[in-house]
């Protein structure tokens, strides 16, 4: 199923190559013998046709009415009519009168040379089966319908017949009714047809051979290429780089697609690659790539990889590869149009989605100034409506609206840079998104934080609080560490840090720093004053820190560090914040919650002397589900959990993996790191690869120099030369590559006729005409 | 030495204007001098204002836009005056608004002066004097420069102080000067009896003077069409006479071609109404008054070969030889429409203020950074500077030189005192998205398309990179000392085309498929589309003279096209923004892709280095967490690898073939390279 969708798109895109390549062809006409006979005969072209015998060669003329220009010519072939006899050679001439229906065979009369051993005739269907029954499993058959004979087409089957008469048996009639037997629905019988049948395959007498229609038309190099590829293996089998590989197709002008295939499902490829070679049979070789990086460069899957390649040489311009993957919608593209941007591709998978926007004021210049001073606060998304990233973050302030429904004192709103994009630039927003916050009468804070639902809802929730926040009792002191006071704040979990100061030291400590915090005069928490304490999960574990001459900046980076957990459980939220301490991590892996034990230990470690060596962790793989990819990297399998590594994410790269028949202890930790410090166990490097191109772009450079080569393109570094002028073909040449390409594209999906600068509504009938008109 | 000493005054001197004597002649100095207060010398006048820099406009009548005061005759200007466009942004809506000119002040957009389409040039004045006057511009009206001459000094800007004189006599002294006089005067033709040719200048406007008469126009722009649009419905017949064919706007996307809306004698012509077209010299041409006061046409040749002694009546007419001469019938009035060229009278030699060759004649010769080619300091603003895109792009007009009045003022800025263009650094993150901004919403790009350019220059290891707005694109090669900024890493040019060979005077721009819908087609694109250039160093100034003809840039180390647009919306992902950004990342050789926090964090423990998004934003805690939902389509889209432990487990059917499938997705969503040690030590276990 999959394949045949995939086909028709690749059909038509592949039609698109074949129809604009001007075809490389080597001529490899033979000048046939003459045949012979006894004397000059006049027959009906059904008499002679009958009057073939087996094995022996003719020498036939075939002529409308003896124009008096080949009268001399004629007389030459009647003398030779007893010579060739010797030979067994028997000269007949044709009359073709009543056959010639075809304005082209009168002028076409001229010598067929007529080898009747290597050429059947036949008149009906049942004779037809005869031969196809009798070479069933030994040989092939071309089967040729001429609307007349003595006809340049029929010459043409005649002349191939004699190359290839002995390796394929050549069947030759000029019935229509056979052609239409032979399931030409609707043939047009004014012209010649030429199938070859796959005979020689065939297995079941009951059904007819495979046919394949040539295209093209009868003449004898068509012939001789369309045997030529018929002849060809169906597949080809390769293993190298796929530019090195080498076909009759690629020798003929013709693409080779590549499918890709993998060692567990080669036969299901295999197949695959049978059924799309029967399906481009003639059109295009089909080669089953046994290995190949593609995947590694794509970096997602595609469930069936196909892509062509042409020779390059000087006429054919060397296209992107092309590719057929589920990705496509119309089946197949070029690599370069895959959507590789997950936040793209996920934004416009959901563009028919309308978000619950009401929530959210819309912004313009005229409202913006005035809507800042409706509410105490007002939260506004700076963003780009065709921007993937913007509408991302759109989606979560949609839910973060949703949170806040009913909170007084904040407006959410929008505003688009796309359409207002002097508010923007006056707001100094040069990125997107930005989200600020303007306080009424007061500036504005840029939020910098993840651009998601839950921290962007007790960002605007913890900025409600005016910062730095005065305490004037000990109660109110005592609440604010429990997390009680202010009591907007107590749903949303947060960390309270407090400002002790005494009166004397009070002023020009806390203009810059962001976390609620207080004025507050005790000696409660074992620090005198000036004094920091840190709050963390309502209350429970207070700490204080002693305050020197810090400079705003110190203080910032001070709490930044203290914020931080000791024995954290690292989550995709978080995991920036300890990458900041640049330190090794020694990560507990646990599916689900960590076990009291194995708490307990790591707590230890965390708390003990290398505490500022590392960074001990733990990730819930439950919460964290990424973590299984983080493992499957690793492992390439998930191992059996819990698990403890050290991962060294900076310098190197290494991660080292606990022995798992060890208990995690503090002690059996302790002496593993120090197993690890000295160098006896082998670490394992992270991959150091740079971030690449993921996918090659459309090299336009090179298109336009292979289309228009004599476009003086090339930095011509000829000293002095004048430009050289554009040759008034060149024109041409430009405008004719495209017209064709686009056509075929366009017969395999209507829709796109709908796009660029001129759309045309109604396509379809004008097609014909397209390469007259330009 | 005076002079110099003068200058030290003035630079103490707050304000602008002071006097100074010098010797025995008295002038007033200022840093910068205008010449017109039309659209382009106010232009500038603004940008100086903005500046705050030392400068006056000298206007020779009373009131800027004098040009606009008379003509066009018929009063239509023929510049579009769009109200609406379906989008409400400002710069955009720009680029459908041909006349106002570039401001702060929202007041004065001409929408707001005129709801006409094509709006009447009286409303033209109206705005430019509102502009000057709400912009508090120094203009000095009332004073005509009539000479210009050069003051050597080494110690000023340029090597040289511009002398001016005005019609009183009085002296003025300034470092740079700026012309912006336009193209005012009007092209005349001589042969014999050409003085009973009327000039569009002059000629009268009211419909009702030609009824039932024959009239004559010579010239083919604008101006004639204009005039025999008025008159096609009284008069006779009127026949057109030019030496070019006639060249079509829509044709040619050239808005100085003829404008459909002057066309209506083409329609009339084609239509056998009797009016009619025909090519000829008007060098060759002479005119001869009979005694009814007809004019008839005849060749110069002749009225030369004629017997001098003999009367009026002996003159040989064309129809005596060929009498179906297509002339024949004799005219009632002859009106001359022939344009207008600059002044160059007022400058002294030394400027060598040379007239532009071929078909530029009227212009003076300048270099594309609008600086005169022999003298140093001068500019030419508006009009006057089309030599630059003539026939091209639309630096003869008010919303072309606009911006190309503004790049000139950078270079200034830059020059004279060492501000640099104008720039915004970026995260290189933002690389595609600047540029789409720039490409859906700029209007210098737009109407100066291939004059005006864009430029992105690369910052060390590329993960910064600076923007540059609308510089002029034929000066590429000097662009590290016209700007301040610096080139080292190789830059973007971004600018506008139409398709190579699609435009043209005989060209037939309906034909079919002139669309290109087609991403990997874009080269081809016909319409105006934006092109891309990728340079890994700064092009040469040789590289530039070298460049293919018809080609704004040399061969570039890579070229993007982004399909042209029916909407010129260039915002669909799939179609524009990803063929752009896998450029931009061959370019650089980086990964430009946008990932989801969960993404970077899968990353970050994996891979030793991060692609740009995750470190210039995770990393700095501004993850995209992404809403559940999206990270869902991304699943879908197996661009994004669902770890939820239920779909994980293993135990999922594998016989069912959609979850084989799934689990064959999945299983390459990121290239798995397990770490070799590690599954080792796992085998031993």
């Amino acid at each position: 199923m999959q394949s045949k969708q995939l086909l028709h798109g690749f059909n038509s895109s592949f039609d698109r190559w074949v129809s604009s390549f001007s075809f490389l062809l080597f001529c490899a006409s033979s000048i046939p013998a003459w045949g012979s006979g006894m004397l000059l005969q006049e027959l009906g072209p059904q008499e002679y046709f009958r009057s073939l015998q087996a094995g022996r060669a003719s020498l036939a003329y075939f002529s409308r009415k003896a124009s008096p220009g080949a009268q001399p010519f004629l007389e030459q072939i009647e003398n030779s009519a007893e010579a060739l006899q010797d030979y067994g050679i028997s000269v007949v001439k044709v009359n073709g009168d009543k056959d010639c229906e075809s304005s082209t065979c009168g002028q076409e009369a001229g010598i067929l040379p007529c080898f009747s051993h290597r050429v059947k005739y036949v008149e009906t269907l049942a004779d037809l089966q005869n031969i196809e029954d009798t070479l069933k499993g030994r040989s092939n058959m071309v089967f040729a319908y001429v609307p007349a004979t003595g006809t340049a087409e029929h010459r043409a089957v005649m002349e191939a017949a004699f190359v290839y008469g002995t390796v394929h048996q050549f069947v030759l009639t000029t019935e229509a009714t056979l052609l239409k037997d032979t399931g030409h629905e609707d043939p047009d019988v004014s012209s010649a047809r030429l199938l070859f049948c796959h005979c020689q395959q065939a297995t079941d007498l009951a059904q007819p051979c495979r046919r394949t229609a040539m295209g093209q038309a009868l003449t004898l190099l068509n012939i001789h290429r369309h045997l030529k590829l018929m002849g060809a293996p169906l597949v080809t089998e390769v293993a190298e780089d796929p530019e090195k590989v080498s076909t009759v197709h690629l020798q003929l002008g013709l693409p080779l697609v590549f499918i890709l295939s993998q060692k567990d499902t080669y036969e299901a490829d295999r197949r695959t690659a049978e059924f799309v070679a029967w399906q481009l049979l003639g059109k295009a070789g089909v080669a089953l790539l046994s290995r190949y990086l593609l995947l590694g460069v794509l970096g997602f899957p595609l469930l069936f990889v196909v892509f062509l390649r042409v020779l390059a040489s000087q006429n054919v311009p060397k296209f992107p590869p092309v590719l057929c993957a589920p990705v496509f919608m119309h089946g197949c593209g070029s690599l370069a149009d895959i959507q590789d941007d997950q936040v793209a591709e996920a934004v416009s998978r959901d563009k028919k989605r309308e978000l619950p926007l009401e929530q959210i004021l819309v912004l313009t210049e005229e409202t913006f100034h005035s809507a800042l001073l409706e509410a105490a606060r007002t939260v506004v998304l700076f963003y780009a409506s065709w921007e993937a990233v913007s509408l991302a973050v759109l989606q979560s302030y949609t839910e973060v609206a949703d949170h806040l429904k009913g909170t007084q004192g904040v407006l959410l709103s929008r505003v688009n840079c796309w359409d207002w994009p002097g508010v923007c630039t006056e707001e100094n927003v040069t990125q997107f998104p930005t989200i600020k916050i303007y306080q009424k009468g007061e500036g504005s804070v840029m939020y910098d934080g993840m651009w998601g639902t839950e921290e962007l809802t007790s960002f605007i929730m913890l900025s409600r609080v005016s910062c730095p926040l005065k305490l004037t009792t000990i109660e109110e002191a005592e609440g604010y560490l429990r997390g009680e006071f202010p009591s907007e704040l107590s749903s949303y979990h947060h960390t309270s840090v407090l400002g002790v100061f005494s009166t004397a030291t009070s002023e020009g400590y806390f203009g810059q720093v962001l976390f609620p915090s207080l004025f507050f005069r005790s000696r409660k928490y074992a620090v005198s004053p000036p004094a920091l304490l840190f709050a963390r999960s309502g209350g429970r574990n207070v700490e204080g820190i002693a305050l020197s001459k810090e400079s705003t900046q110190d203080m910032v980076q001070m709490i930044r560090y203290e914020l931080l957990d000791i024995f954290p459980e690292i989550t995709v939220q978080n995991l920036p914040r300890y990458l900041q301490l640049r330190k090794p991590f020694l990560i507990f892996f646990s599916d689900g919650d960590i076990g009291q034990m194995e708490s307990k230990e790591m707590l230890k470690l965390a708390k003990g002397r290398p505490r500022q060596a590392f960074v001990a962790c733990w990730l819930n793989l439950k919460k964290t589900p990424v973590g299984h990819g983080v493992l499957k990297v690793y492992f390439a399998t998930v191992p059996s959990l819990p698990l403890l590594l050290w991962v060294n994410l900076h310098d190197g790269g290494q991660v080292f993996k606990f022995p798992s028949e060890q208990t995690v202890t503090e002690t059996n930790v302790l002496s593993w790191l120090e197993r690890l410090k000295a160098g006896l166990e082998i670490p394992s490097t992270l991959s150091e690869e740079d971030w690449k191109p993921p996918l090659p772009a459309y090299d336009f450079l090179q298109m336009m120099e292979t289309a228009v080569p004599e476009l003086p393109l090339h930095n011509s570094h000829h000293h002095g030369d004048p430009p050289v002028p554009e040759s008034p073909g060149g024109d041409t040449t430009v405008r004719e590559e495209p017209s064709q390409q686009t056509k075929a594209e366009k017969v395999g999906s209507p829709g796109r006729d709908l796009r660029g600068t001129a759309p045309r509504l109604a396509a379809r009938e004008k097609q014909g005409k397209r390469h007259s008109e330009l | 030495m005076a002079p110099a000493v003068c200058r030290t005054l003035l630079g103490l001197a707050l304000y602008a204007g002071s006097l100074c004597a010098a010797g025995s002649a008295a002038f007033l100095y200022h840093d910068y001098c205008v010449i017109g207060a039309g659209p382009s010398g106010l232009q500038m006048a603004y940008f100086l204002q903005q500046a705050s820099r030392d400068y006056v406009v000298f206007e020779r009548s009373h009131a800027p836009g004098s040009f606009f005061a008379l003509y066009p005759r018929h009063r239509k200007l023929i510049s579009i005056n769009k109200q609406y466009t379906g989008k409400s942004n400002s710069e955009f809506n720009l680029r459908h608004d041909w006349n106002s000119l570039l401001s702060h002040d929202r007041r004065l957009l001409f929408r707001h002066y005129s709801r006409d389409f094509f709006p009447n040039a009286d409303v033209m004045v109206r705005y430019l004097e509102d502009f000057a006057s709400l912009l508090k511009l120094q203009v000095q009206y009332n004073t005509a420069i009539v000479h210009v001459t050069l003051e050597k000094d080494e110690q000023a800007w340029n090597g040289h102080y511009f002398l001016l004189t005005d019609q009183d006599r009085q002296n003025y002294k300034c470092s740079s000067l700026l012309i912006a006089t336009g193209t005012w005067v009007p092209n005349v033709v001589n042969f014999p009896g050409s003085e009973y040719v009327e000039g569009y200048e002059t000629v009268s406007i009211n419909p009702e003077d030609f009824a039932g008469q024959t009239v004559l126009i010579l010239g083919r722009g604008n101006s004639a069409f204009e005039t025999a649009e008025n008159i096609l419905g009284v008069t006779n017949f009127i026949h057109m006479v030019s030496r070019s064919r006639v060249r079509l706007s829509w044709a040619t996307h050239y808005v100085g071609d003829l404008r459909a809306i002057n066309n209506g004698l083409l329609d009339t012509y084609q239509l056998k109404s009797l009016d009619g077209l025909l090519e000829g010299d008007l060098e060759d041409l002479a005119i001869v008054k009979d005694k009814k006061g007809k004019l008839h046409i005849t060749l110069r040749f002749y009225l030369e070969n004629r017997n001098t002694s003999a009367g009026s009546d002996s003159i040989t007419l064309p129809q005596d030889e060929l009498d179906n001469f297509a002339t024949r019938a004799p005219y009632d009035r002859v009106i001359r429409c022939l344009g207008w060229k600059f002044d160059f009278s007022i400058y002294n030699r030394s400027l060598r203020m040379m007239p532009g060759k071929g078909n530029k004649k009227k212009y003076p010769q300048i270099k594309p950074s609008y600086e005169s080619r022999s003298t140093r300091g001068l500019f030419v603003l508006g009009t006057a500077s089309h030599s630059v895109d003539f026939r091209k792009s639309a630096g003869g007009f008010i919303h072309g030189f606009r911006y190309t009045t503004r790049a000139v003022h950078r270079l200034l800025e830059n020059r004279h005192h060492g501000v640099p263009w104008p720039s915004i650094v970026y995260p290189i993150t933002q690389l595609t998205n600047s540029i789409i901004k720039r490409v859906n919403e700029a209007s210098g790009l737009y109407q100066m398309f291939s004059v005006l350019a864009d430029i992105i220059l690369l910052r060390e290891n590329a993960t910064t990179f600076e923007y540059l707005e609308e510089y002029p694109v034929g000066v590429l090669a000097e662009l590290e000392t016209q700007t301040g900024r610096k080139a080292p890493n190789g830059l973007f040019v971004i600018i506008m085309e139409y398709g190579r060979n699609f435009s043209g005077a005989d060209k037939d721009v309906f034909y079919y498929n002139r669309a290109v819908g087609e991403a990997q087609h874009a080269w081809q694109s016909n319409f105006l589309h934006p092109v891309i250039y990728y340079y890994k160093h700064l092009p040469t100034e040789r590289e530039m003279r070298l460049r293919p003809p018809d080609w704004p840039l040399p061969r570039p180390d890579a070229v993007h096209h982004i399909v042209e647009d029916f909407l010129t919306d260039w915002t669909a992902p799939n179609a524009h923004i990803l063929p752009l950004r896998r450029f931009l990342e061959n370019c650089l050789g980086t990964d430009l892709r946008n990932f989801f926090a969960e993404s970077c964090f899968l990353f970050a423990f994996t891979r030793q280095k991060l692609p740009p998004f995750c470190g210039q934003g995770y990393l700095r805690m501004q993850g995209l967490v992404g809403s559940e939902g999206l990270r869902r389509h991304a699943v879908e889209a197996s661009l994004l690898e669902d770890y939820t432990p239920n779909d994980f487990s293993g135990d999922k059917a594998p016989d069912s073939p959609e979850g084989s499938q799934d689990q064959l997705l999945r299983d390459h969503v990121i290239p798995v390279r397990p770490l070799q040690h590690l599954v080792n030590a796992k085998d031993e276990l």
